[in-house]
């Protein structure tokens, strides 16, 4: 059963010289669908909004809660539930092998070295990079990357997954990978695309523009919707 | 592979591979302050060839091993100039010789031990110290979380050299250093914004 993500009047600003500068203006919400895609042009507040979720970005009025917890005063137990997906996934992969990678998100729940690599480079068999387990991440292909940095966080075993336009790098080939793998999960999903393939395959879909919701609802009309405020028939 | 990237480990089965991380570490540091410590010349030249058998003896590419500490040369030429200015040849040699010794022993260890493994010894090993306020986690994640640079500055300075050619402006090094300060900063911000996301530095 999905999990429940509320925002109420939550508004994010930030400081510039000059003034403010609003990237979310207020907005309320209730995400419970099992996948749920977050489209509109760049720099429209999708990611902005994606990064509520698991406490990257703090709320500056209003208040953001998955399953209840506040994502500022409960921060790490979110992020235990919410598992985030960067588009680049090279700032994501932060040790030097990719099993050694795996066996850090492993650290906090599982405190024996040998159990821990067992079940990390059980991890890389399933995702195919078994045999990549000593290779260094800096010698991987750009999907095989995204393939890595994806199952880092899924060794958590989070009970949502945020992933912020994990396709945007990738040729058709590993787009097509990371999306069955995507698709495939049991965790909710909140995908942040500019993929309209991939944003239709979802429950739910909302169109940010302007840094707020101009749509939200079926993703076949969020994608009509989306289309007449870029002017693209 | 046999191209050799700074901090990277390869596997293998050699005793130095199997000595456990923490008393390796203190090798290494033993080492450091033996190629310091023991006067002379011909004792620091002596250091630095038991470094390059070490190499050799944890099958380390030699040739890519050299070509990988390139990127010391300045910093070799520099004490170099400045020892010979300032203290004779004999000196130079002993100060420039240790610390390449130094340099390449430490290339060996990070070869030879996982950084999983390089994470638990630190770990320990700084235990005593968590009732001064140190967080021994946080200090082993700061190690690793070097070594993993190393190869990721170097592919941005690689990045940024090429797309200085690619407008004409090799020469300039504005055109090299600013975007590359700039890339690295950034990176760097990313790198610390997936560790807050995996919840990594929270207990």
């Amino acid at each position: 059963m999905p999990s429940t993500i509320t925002l109420d009047e939550v508004t994010v600003s930030v400081s510039v010289p000059g003034g403010d500068l609003t990237l979310l203006k207020p907005t309320s919400l209730v995400l419970d669908q099992p996948r749920i895609a977050l489209i509109g042009s760049n720099g429209s507040g999708k990611s902005t909004l994606a990064r509520l979720i698991n406490g990257l970005i703090e709320p500056t009025t209003g208040r953001v809660t998955v399953d209840g917890l506040d994502t500022v005063d409960d921060g790490a137990a979110v992020r235990r539930r919410v598992g985030f997906v960067f588009t680049n996934p090279d700032a994501q992969l932060v040790m030097p092998t990719c099993i050694e990678d795996i066996a850090l998100s492993l650290r906090r729940s599982i405190k024996t070295k040998k159990t821990r690599l067992a079940m990390a480079q059980d991890v890389l068999d399933r995702i195919g990079l078994g045999e990549k387990a000593d290779t260094t991440v800096h010698a991987l292909s750009g999907g095989q990357k995204q393939m890595l940095a994806l199952a880092g966080v899924l060794a958590t075993d989070p009970a949502i997954l945020v992933a912020d336009e994990p396709t945007t790098l990738l040729d058709l080939r590993n787009t097509q990978l990371i999306a069955d793998q995507l698709f495939g999960l049991d965790q909710q999903l909140i995908l942040v695309t500019h993929d309209l393939d991939l944003a239709a395959r979802c429950d739910r879909a909302l169109v940010v523009d302007d840094a707020a919701i101009a749509f939200d609802g079926e993703p076949a009309e969020a994608i009509d919707h989306y289309r007449r405020l870029a002017g693209v028939p | 592979m046999s191209h050799v990237l700074l901090g990277s480990y390869r596997p293998g089965t050699t005793l130095l591979h199997r000595i456990p991380a923490g008393p390796k570490l203190g090798l290494l540091a033993a080492f450091g302050v033996a190629t310091v410590a023991v006067p002379g010349m011909w004792s620091a030249l002596g250091f630095l060839i038991a470094s390059i058998a070490l190499v050799a003896w944890v099958r380390m590419p030699l040739r890519s091993t050299l070509r990988a500490l390139r990127p010391f040369l300045l910093v070799v030429v520099a004490v170099t100039a400045f020892q010979v200015w300032q203290q004779g040849w004999s000196t130079a040699v002993h100060v420039v010789a240790g610390l390449l010794a130094s340099v390449i022993a430490a290339l060996v260890f990070t070869a030879t031990t996982p950084v999983d493994s390089m994470l638990d010894a630190i770990t320990r090993g700084l235990q005593p110290f968590r009732r001064l306020g140190v967080n021994p986690e946080r200090v082993a994640l700061a190690f690793s979380l070097v070594l993993r640079a190393i190869p990721g500055i170097l592919e941005i300075a690689h990045e940024t050299r090429a797309a200085a050619k690619g407008r004409g402006l090799e020469r300039n090094p504005r055109a090299l250093l600013v975007p590359m300060a700039i890339r690295t900063v950034a990176r760097a911000y990313d790198t610390g914004a997936a560790l807050h996301a995996r919840g990594i530095g929270d207990d």
